[in-house]
């Protein structure tokens, strides 16, 4: 078994991490958070890299690489929150290009996989999703139901209002598609898989990076005549944090590698690193918030830009419970079928 | 990326695969059948995947092993438990002594003492923790004293396994009391048919003794029997720790692995799985029992393949001792009366498992290793 990447993988990643390091910094990520805007300069210098069409075949405009790729940016761009709407036009994509048929393919992959077009995908119940990432700068939405059947709808055949969600790092919208508008997507909207990989992915950066923060500030951060890493409440928690973000980024790895080697495996795959994911997110970055004390509570801080985005994606096409139910209808249907052989 | 088998890996399981279908040992003794007749069952399985060369396919050919890579090993200790057979009676010796003495041993150690550790017929033991030492293995107070040719030993020990068994025990002592606690500590092989060893049985809460404890009235060791020197016996104790929660652990993942199908299948019968508490329960222990499995892997791959151990072996003991009393305890409302009525196998595990997040690493130590040597804490230092 080889967990490790290729050396081109750990090109893009090295490229990118240098690259966010320097161009998404907390001061610039603070900057768009507050003033409500994307950082467009970013994001054309995103798109010229070939970003958003990373894993959008070259048949449709992209790089035409794979969901480990794929994964590896989307670590990269949570660990710095930035303040692009690369995650929903990546996971718009995903579906698209899987579940849409030929016409729908050539209409929006090339301008999602340039950066021309923005695409959002959410949840939706009987047509409206409550709250889209980056809904508000979207020029297609793929709207998700329950039962797995899905839309493809334009922006103008949908109503859009915009939502300040709690996380300003992108904007986001309420998006409404009445009967009738829109296109249907195939059936159980296959690439969904790839798509909870993108976004389990993010939030492995996201928490990777609060722990990192996290571990700064409490060998820095002084009481009682010492730092207050000494202290094994705070160390445990830490240790804790690490436990966390560790188990999510192996199953994210886990669901990456099966989207393209093993795809028979990928529904539980995705399920399982989005169930694990969205926990961890939303544990280590609270735990991030406690960490800190005090200041881990102030607009000030950094931190809290880390909490908000785990909330969104966590919450982005079901959170841990719902992909645990998922598991073990999974895990149900293993036992019907072995029953019946 | 690859998660899968090479070829040879791939091999080497369906080998191992099949030589276990056409061998399973005998049906295991009931619960009441006693120690000796448990033991003797384990034995009598060891000496058969030692005549058919698969005792310890991880020890290199010269010393009757296969020289199996440390993937092979783990699919190895994955295949044993998969295969729900008896850990071999001289486990400690073919994981604990015999790497150590590859490490640390003379060539004249090795020769005299490996053969039989393999085979069988000389059992090892442990004597680390004493009663004051445990965490804190380097406060032990064991003495050693030089008696002309040979050293006599007094002290205590406890959570010796396998010690009424055993002919030879791995046995760190203090030999000098003037140094830092760490660096006067000496490795021997101390003789267990010996008068000044009492062994007695230590019960634990399952009702049974898998443990015991040693009261140790100047016992005579040979000098030849110091390991690695005199003075440098906690390296070579750090030796033996590590092998410790090497290949074992594959074992006891897929152990666990087996437990939890078990509780779904009884979840599916009882009609439970349609329950949304429970089904969310079990896929949390399920997703759980994956993470341990890829952790584990990509720990001991990524040591492999780049030499940079990461965090994951730490993590992966501290994830499957946590999750076992979490599957254990949600088995004792899955399985209702049953789990809680003494002599059945889930009131054994219920209880059993109890032990996990202490023995072999506690949590708490766990967590410290964690937080100092991977994110790199300050320690607190506690004025004494």
């Amino acid at each position: 078994m080889d967990f490790g990447l290729t050396d081109d993988q750990r090109d893009i990643q090295r490229t990118a991490r240098d690259l966010l390091a320097e161009r998404a910094t907390f001061a610039r990520v603070r900057e768009h958070a507050e003033a409500g805007t994307t950082d467009t300069a970013l994001w054309q210098e995103l798109c010229e890299l070939g970003w958003p069409g990373i894993a959008i075949s070259e048949a449709n405009g992209g790089q035409g690489l794979g969901t480990i790729e794929l994964s590896i940016l989307s670590e990269e761009l949570g660990r710095v929150v930035a303040p692009v709407p690369f995650l929903a036009s990546a996971m718009a994509a995903c579906v698209i290009e899987q579940a849409g048929s030929d016409e729908q393919r050539e209409r929006w992959l090339p301008g999602l996989a340039s950066g021309e077009m923005i695409g959002a995908l959410a949840g939706a119940v009987d047509g409206t999703a409550e709250l889209v990432i980056s809904g508000a700068e979207a020029d297609v939405f793929v709207l998700v139901e329950d039962d797995g059947s899905g839309r493809l709808v334009a922006a103008q055949d949908a109503e859009v209002s915009k939502v300040a969600a709690i996380d300003p790092t992108r904007s986001a919208a309420r998006v409404s598609a009445a009967d009738g508008a829109g296109e249907q997507l195939e059936d159980g909207c296959p690439g969904l898989g790839r798509a909870l990989v993108a976004v389990s992915s993010e939030l492995v950066g996201v928490s990777e990076r609060a722990l990192e923060m996290t571990v700064a500030y409490v060998k820095d951060r002084k009481q009682f005549g010492v730092p207050v890493g000494a202290f094994e409440a705070v160390s445990h928690r830490c240790a804790q944090m690490l436990l966390e973000t560790e188990q999510s980024r192996s199953l994210a790895a886990f669901a990456a590698w099966s989207a393209d080697a093993d795809p028979d495996s990928l529904a539980e795959a995705a399920a399982m690193a989005k169930a694990a994911a969205s926990q961890a997110g939303r544990e280590v970055t609270a735990g991030a918030i406690q960490m800190h004390g005090g200041i881990g509570f102030t607009w000030e801080a950094d931190v809290h830009w880390l909490f908000k985005r785990a909330q969104l994606d966590a919450a982005v096409l079901g959170g841990a419970g719902r992909h645990r139910a998922r598991v073990a209808a999974i895990l149900a249907d293993k036992i019907a079928a072995s029953t019946a052989a | 990326m690859d998660l899968t088998f090479s070829e040879n890996e791939t091999a080497f399981r369906d080998e191992l695969r099949a030589w276990l279908a056409e061998n399973q040992p005998e049906a295991k003794p009931p619960p009441d059948a006693g120690d000796d007749a448990q033991f003797a069952y384990r034995r009598d399985w060891q000496r058969r995947l030692y005549d058919a060369g698969w005792a310890a396919p991880a020890w290199p050919t010269e010393y009757g092993g296969r020289g199996a890579s440390q993937s092979e090993s783990a699919i190895y200790f994955e295949e044993l438990g998969r295969a729900r057979v008896p850990f071999a009676a001289n486990t400690l010796g073919l994981l604990l002594g015999g790497p150590t003495l590859m490490v640390w041993g003379t060539p004249e150690q090795k020769e005299r003492y490996l053969p039989p550790i393999l085979s069988g017929e000389e059992i090892w033991c442990q004597g680390f923790s004493e009663p004051d030492a445990g965490s804190d293995l380097a406060a032990l107070k064991t003495r050693a004293v030089k008696d002309g040719e040979d050293w006599l030993v007094t002290g205590q020990k406890v959570w010796t396994s396998g010690a009424q068994y055993s002919k030879w025990c791995m046995l760190v002592a203090r030999t000098d009391s003037e140094v830092a606690k760490h660096k006067g500590l000496t490795y021997f092989l101390m003789d267990m048919d010996q008068d000044a060893v009492q062994v007695r049985p230590l019960r634990q809460i399952t009702g049974e003794a898998e443990f015991n404890e040693l009261f140790i009235e100047e016992a005579r060791i040979p000098d030849a029997n110091v390991v690695g020197g005199v003075g440098n016996g906690w390296k070579v104790a750090l030796t033996t720790l590590m092998n410790e929660r090497a290949g074992l652990g594959f074992a006891l993942q897929i152990r666990l692995r087996q437990l939890l199908d078990d509780l779904i299948a009884v979840a599916a019968e009882k009609g439970l799985l349609e329950d949304s508490l429970y089904a969310d329960a079990l896929a949390e222990l399920h997703v759980r029992c994956e993470s341990i499995r890829l952790l584990a892997w990509k720990g001991l791959t990524d040591a492999e393949r780049y030499g940079q151990p990461g965090p994951e072996g730490s993590l992966a003991k501290w994830l499957w001792s946590d999750t076992n009393q979490r599957v254990t305890q949600l088995a004792a409302d899955i399985v209702g009366p049953q789990a809680l009525i003494s002599g059945t196998s889930w009131s054994y595990e219920l209880l059993r498992a109890r032990g996990n997040t202490i023995e072999g690493g506690t949590t708490e130590v766990l967590k410290n290793i964690v937080a100092e040597r991977v994110l790199g804490l300050p320690r607190l230092k506690v004025a004494a």
